[in-house]
């Protein structure tokens, strides 16, 4: 009915909405992570499409160096990338604690671009390809499109990923002292609990979960040093839209912004780059704490 | 004191035959400016090779021409039009550079002209594909040298409608260039009595393909057309496979390919794929020499850009030899006047509207089974002779031509 008045067949517009979702199962793991570091470190973690990226080469080296293939990856990948991320919180961001968010800004902004600038030298602006798991390789035809296997498990990984981060920060004691950190931790740490590892530990899930999509990300685009540097803006206007720092805020407002990107394709697809701007700046305007975040 | 005195006067008068033999070559030196892709979409096929081929090219020539010193500065232009711009202006007024090299994308090489035009400059451009480059928005110091999207159109375009391709779908890259080269596919398959059943612009650069394929399986067209280039390219061949858009009986003319897609996507996925180039590694002795040296420096075969700028760079020194000049129209004269003849091309011409005619291939890439090596990736179906792939100057409307 809907479709018909647009002037488009139903398939396409059933076929796009899917593709929508899939493409905002990808935001929403890479906004969960934005916001998670937003909401406990208080950082605006510029360097989250590099280390998108670094999942993506981390997995292709695991086949290539190690022969560890694409399952291995989506455990180890996020391991390793994480690992990185409690590196730079320990002995980089954690020297700009407390002062002007601006600098942590700017850190992770240069972090993110000497890293793409290096993986650029060294293996080129075009992209090294990462085959797709064998078990998943072909598709089903759906009647009004053809859904590659590959692409269908991408949302099941995803949304079962933010899932578990939601448990984990709203329905676990480790969660309950995150949050009751961002809220006070002086207070927090004067009855015992060890609030700087637990920063450290924040930085790195929130890094692991950007890897995690960086080796989702692996065989559907090439391995490559820029596909960070694509999607991490339009990463920000999500988590914007959702509410900086609302974990729930960050998983809806990916998959909806997904779903809205997938449509304006079929209807004009030269403002399909455009559109999530657009719709960053309604929310601003009309509820400037985004979407589900709480006003101060 | 006797000593100095005659050196002295040995030095003036050597001084004085290095002023003579300088005499026409403006502030003592030829500078020459490559300015390219350093980092994005196109740094592959342009790039850190570009400037290489542009050192080879200086090297080669012994690092001075009548008399001066050859120098070279490099800047990456972002692939942004109005960073192009402003360096273009800042290389010509202080920095006294001569003539550009490279310019890929479009849009770059159109600010570019502007400024060349009016500092009167020589901009040599290989990697830009737009033929209205040496139309509509010709510039009488602009040389286009290595291919164009007509060329492009020619080759492949009318290859793949001669199959039994005879409706399209457009995947086109939402900027001057993807125009461009739809519009002079779409003239070939509307002449060879195809149609074009629909576009879809996307943005440049675009990552994710998938929607746009969706749109392009649903056309019910034979043949899905890739107006783009580089990374957005191979990121569009990519979702076509996923998508079972091949599987479905659709074809894939990838307009545009570079030896550096095929490498990315790797022969499994990139086979069959029809192309048209104005250059292989692998043609003959000539070739295959140069293009080892070059690998061996940048770690790669040369993509046409890389090749182009070698050739456009050297062509153009030698004009300043021969001249003794570095005039910009006494040049201009010398390099349409001497046909370029060297490993990249034989008998190619420089026209009055700035076209360097030569012949361009047609080349099917091989099947992993077919590949004998690394990089070895064509087969050469075709040779297209350079007035076909070109067209007669008669039809350039460029209205300095």
């Amino acid at each position: 009915m809907l479709a018909e008045l647009l002037g488009f067949p139903p398939q396409v517009l059933f076929g796009q909405l899917l593709l929508g979702l899939i493409n905002g199962a990808f935001y929403a793991v890479l906004s969960l992570g934005l916001a998670v570091i937003f909401g406990l470190l208080n950082i605006v973690n510029f360097a989250h499409g590099a280390l998108y990226m670094l999942g993506a080469f981390a997995s292709y080296f695991l086949l290539v160096v190690l022969g560890i293939g694409y399952w291995g990856a989506l455990i180890l990948a996020p391991v390793m990338v994480g690992s990185a991320g409690i590196l730079i919180e320990r002995f980089l961001l954690r020297r700009l604690s407390g002062i002007d968010h601006l600098y942590g800004l700017l850190l992770t902004f240069g972090l993110a671009i000497v890293i793409e600038g290096l993986f650029v030298k060294l293996y080129g602006a075009s992209g090294i390809p990462y085959p797709t798991p064998e078990a998943l390789k072909g598709g089903v035809n759906l009647g009004f499109m053809f859904l590659p296997w590959y692409r269908g498990w991408v949302v099941v990984a995803a949304l079962a990923v933010c899932l578990f981060t939601w448990w984990l920060f709203e329905r676990t004691r480790i969660g309950a002292y995150l949050r009751a950190g961002t809220e006070n931790p002086r207070l927090l740490q004067a009855f015992g609990v060890n609030v700087p590892l637990l920063t450290t530990l924040a930085y790195g899930y929130g890094v692991a979960l950007a890897g995690f999509a960086g080796v989702l990300a692996a065989p559907i685009t090439q391995v490559n040093p820029l596909m960070g540097s694509n999607l991490i803006i339009v990463v920000f206007a999500v988590v914007v839209i959702g509410g900086m720092g609302s974990i729930m805020g960050a998983v809806v407002t990916g998959i909806a912004m997904g779903v809205i990107e997938g449509l304006t394709k079929v209807f004009w697809p030269e403002a399909s780059a455009t559109v999530i701007f657009a719709v960053m700046a309604v929310v601003l305007i009309l509820r400037p704490a985004g979407l589900f975040g709480r006003t101060a | 004191m006797k000593i100095i005195r005659i050196l002295a006067a040995g030095v003036s008068a050597l001084a004085m035959t290095i002023g003579t033999a300088q005499a026409d070559i403006s502030d003592g030196a030829v500078k020459i400016g490559v300015m390219t892709d350093m980092a994005a979409v196109y740094a592959d096929l342009a790039g850190q090779g570009a400037v290489i081929a542009a050192q080879m090219a200086v090297e080669d020539f012994g690092g001075s021409v009548a008399g001066a010193p050859i120098e070279l500065v490099t800047a990456d232009h972002q692939n942004k039009a109005d960073i192009a711009a402003n360096l273009a202006r800042e290389w010509f007024e202080n920095d006294k550079v001569d003539a550009l090299a490279e310019l890929v994308t479009t849009s770059v090489a159109l600010a570019v002209f502007e400024v060349a035009k009016q500092q009167n400059k020589i901009a040599l451009v290989s990697g830009a594909a737009s033929s209205p480059l040496t139309n509509d928005k010709c510039i009488p110091t602009g040389i286009h040298y290595t291919y164009n999207t007509r060329a492009l159109a020619v080759g492949t375009g009318s290859a793949v409608v001669k199959e039994g391709g005879d409706s399209w779908y457009f995947l086109t890259a939402d900027y001057a260039f993807g125009e461009a080269l739809q519009r002079d596919v779409a003239n070939v398959v509307k002449a060879e009595g195809g149609a074009v059943l629909g576009t879809s612009k996307h943005p440049f650069p675009s990552s994710d393909f998938s929607s746009f394929v969706l749109q392009a399986q649903a056309s019910g067209a034979k043949v899905v057309g890739l107006a783009n280039a580089g990374a957005d390219t191979t990121n569009a061949i990519k979702a076509a496979n996923e998508f079972g858009l091949v599987a479905g009986g659709q074809t894939i003319a990838a307009l545009l390919t570079f030896i550096t897609d095929v490498h990315a996507l790797g022969l499994e996925t990139a086979q069959g794929i029809q192309l048209t180039t104005g250059f292989y590694w692998d043609l003959n002795d000539e070739t295959r020499a140069w293009s080892k040296r070059f690998n061996e420096r940048a770690g790669a075969m040369p993509t046409m850009v890389q090749a182009g700028v070698y050739s456009s760079v050297t062509h153009y020194l030698k004009a300043i030899e021969a001249t003794g000049s570095d005039d910009t129209d006494t040049i201009l004269a010398w390099m349409r006047e001497n046909p370029v003849d060297d490993f990249f091309a034989k008998n190619g011409v420089i026209r009055s509207d700035g076209r360097m005619v030569h012949d361009m291939y047609l080349a099917r890439v091989k099947s992993p089974s077919e590949s004998k090596g690394a990089w070895d990736y064509y087969e050469i179906i075709r040779t297209i002779p350079g007035e076909e792939a070109y067209g007669p100057l008669s039809e350039s409307t460029c209205p300095t031509k």
